[in-house]
């Protein structure tokens, strides 16, 4: 027991902590209300105020004045901004018409800068500065918090996300379906066959399914070009007379994923269909049963938990594709993991990058649950 | 052998018809990853057929250039260092989760395989959040932890099956020989279960070499990897290097998952090398 300790505790620390306290991130932000302490306690003392009175004016003038002093107003300004458009120059202005020798009041500072005085932006601030907060999770499904305090929909100029998860869902589905039809025939195939010829096929599967999907994903930008192999292809076959544009388009990702998934819906159906005696399928002729009532009532039934397998397999791996969207998709075509990087790494919004990984490792792990399920945690293993 | 001797024409056209079918989707499946490598000694910088000529000139810029040797030199280290961590630790979880008084053995199964079934952009992300505050970002270090984390579940499913097939108790009597549990594990264990290790290793390096997504998070300029160096030639300057590049990467993987998979495949010998 004490032999699975060193993974385990390896595992915990490096792989669960890390995204448990990136899931925690999507409902934990406690920035703002590191950023302005006393506004949050003053507001947190008197909540229900649309603008609230002097005493929290005064805790925000202490807050942005302490800020300008460790030099951490731009930051403040960076946050705010993400809540409230256009917040970064009006933080930047107001902050520099303070002076520490003299205290400003609600009035003047309203005066100063009439931003203060809007409800907007106190719903903003009231929100931003509570570090539990629901608002990440709600916005990665395009609703929000409304002014009333209930749940809405945003505005349709706002509302990204469900396009991006409906298109990562149909993407996900298209491929599993080719896959699927491509793969079906050619399983029976190298089922049905034996001996050096099945082995040497089986090698021809297996051999792109050891191939990194870095180096296939960079053998289809090479053949995807407008005047790349799969063009002159075309040209010369009279199937089209001006190259077609397939490099950055849906249609040219949906060819790469299909070619990397390929094998794994396909290898699934074949281990099934090893098991499954052709003398079956003979009885059934022997009954009298025409070919297409053998196959759909004899061999059909048998095969389905390979085929669900497969299909759910590729199904979940294409939900979390990131390498070969961001090489070969346009921008019309990233997927939620495209997103979650950007959000990371461009956007610097950590929070909503944490709600949509929540979103994708639910239904990830949803899908793997009901596939162990059905089928046993066995047929996972492709390896 | 798949027409039965009384075929009709009918039987005859639908085997053509499915054949075409296999042929095509396997020559889909196969002649896309072998693309690269006639182009990787074009002579010209185009990514078409026919060939101007001939020349080793874009692996010349691979293995000449100061910035690809260094991505080499830096994924063979990952690599390496991944493989070393991977496979002893999971070797270690694979023996202790075979042994009889393992408690919790489903729970602790389904931890350890966990990385394999998470999306590889939510483990890249956790982990660079993670490890930046603790000094592990841009450090090989934290590469080769969180790689470790994705490799590990390859040696303990390879080195699992290999244990399945061993007869525990030979361990039995190795103890009662006088063997100590180190000794035992070494001189009796280890041999009979080698075959899974060594072919648990080459996944691990392998997973590794060929890993992009966490490198991208975790990496500096100091770290960049291979596939990292493929990446940004894919993403901003596009020219036959690549291919060049992917050739070698291509040719490294498969050679050594094919002895992995020879290795995994073998029957079992009895040999017995202490005897």
């Amino acid at each position: 027991m004490l032999l699975v300790a060193p993974l385990f505790v390896l595992l915990l620390l490096s792989f669960c902590l890390p995204i448990a306290a990136l899931l925690a991130r999507a409902v934990y932000d406690p920035t703002m209300h590191d950023a302005l302490p006393r506004t949050a306690a003053a507001l947190d003392a008197s909540p229900g105020q649309n603008v609230p009175d002097g005493v929290v004016f005064a805790a925000l003038v202490e807050d942005l004045l302490e800020a300008k002093q460790n030099d951490s107003l731009y930051n403040l300004a960076k946050e705010l901004n993400t809540l409230i458009p256009a917040a970064r120059s009006h933080v930047l202005r107001t902050a520099r018409g303070l002076s520490s020798d003299q205290r400003t009041t609600r009035d003047e500072l309203i005066a100063l800068d009439p931003f203060w005085g809007e409800s907007e932006t106190w719903t903003a601030i009231t929100n931003g500065v509570r570090p539990f907060t629901t608002n990440y999770l709600l916005a990665a499904v395009d609703l929000h918090w409304t002014a009333a305090g209930d749940i809405g929909a945003v505005a349709p100029d706002q509302a990204i996300y469900r396009t991006i998860f409906a298109r990562t869902f149909g993407i996900a589905a298209g491929v599993t379906l080719i896959t699927l039809v491509l793969s079906f025939p050619l399983a029976w195939l190298l089922a049905s066959l034996s001996g050096p010829t099945a082995a040497r096929l089986i090698l021809l599967v297996l051999l792109p399914f050891w191939t990194s999907i870095l180096v296939r994903t960079a053998a289809w930008t090479v053949l995807l070009q407008r005047s790349g192999i799969l063009n002159e292809l075309l040209l010369g076959l009279h199937v089209t007379h001006h190259p077609i544009d397939l490099m950055y388009t849906r249609i040219g990702l949906i060819i790469a994923m299909t070619h990397i998934q390929l094998p794994f819906t396909l290898l699934p159906i074949y281990s099934v269909m090893r098991t499954i005696s052709p003398s079956q399928m003979r009885a059934a002729y022997s009954l009298g049963a025409r070919p297409f009532a053998a196959f759909r009532r004899v061999y059909l039934p048998q095969v389905m938990p390979g085929v669900m397998a497969g299909c759910l397999l590729t199904f979940i791996l294409c939900l979390g594709y990131f390498i070969t969207p961001a090489l070969v998709g346009g921008p019309a075509d990233q997927l939620i993991a495209n997103f979650i990087s950007n959000y990371i790494n461009v956007d610097l919004n950590w929070p909503m990058a944490a709600a949509l990984s929540v979103i994708l490792l639910a239904l990830t792990l949803g899908l793997f649950g009901a596939f162990a399920r059905l089928f046993g945690i066995d047929r996972m293993k492709l390896i | 052998m798949l027409l039965s001797p009384y075929a009709t024409f009918a039987d005859k056209v639908r085997m053509a018809v499915l054949l075409v079918w296999c042929g095509l989707v396997l020559a889909f499946l196969v002649l896309p990853i072998f693309v690269p490598v006639p182009l990787s000694v074009n002579a010209e910088a185009f990514f078409t057929y026919p060939l101007k000529g001939l020349s080793w000139r874009w692996y010349r810029e691979v293995l000449g250039s100061d910035a690809w040797r260094e991505a080499i030199w830096h994924s063979i280290v990952v690599a390496i260092g991944v493989t070393v961590l991977a496979t002893s630790l999971g070797t270690l979880a694979a023996v202790g989760l075979s042994s009889p008084r393992m408690p919790a053995r489903r729970i602790i199964m389904a931890v350890l395989i966990s990385p394999l079934v998470v999306p590889i952009i939510i483990t890249a992300v956790g982990a660079y959040l993670f490890y930046a505050p603790i000094g592990l970002a841009n450090s090989f270090i934290g590469i080769i932890i969180a790689q470790t984390t994705i490799a590990a579940p390859f040696v303990v499913v390879t080195v699992g099956a290999s244990l399945a097939n061993f007869d525990r108790t030979l361990m039995r009597a190795a103890a009662i020989s006088g063997a100590r549990p180190f000794v035992a594990f070494h001189r009796v264990m280890l041999p009979l279960i080698l075959p899974g290790v060594l072919s648990g290793a080459a996944f691990a390096f392998v997973a590794s070499f060929d890993e992009l997504v966490i490198a991208l998070f975790l990496a500096g300029p100091a770290q960049r990897t291979l596939p990292m160096q493929m990446f940004v030639g894919l993403r901003e300057h596009l020219d036959p290097t690549i291919t060049a590049a992917a050739t070698l990467m291509m040719a490294l993987s498969i050679l050594l998952l094919i002895v992995a998979d020879r290795l995994r495949r073998r029957p079992r010998t009895d040999g017995d090398r202490a005897s």
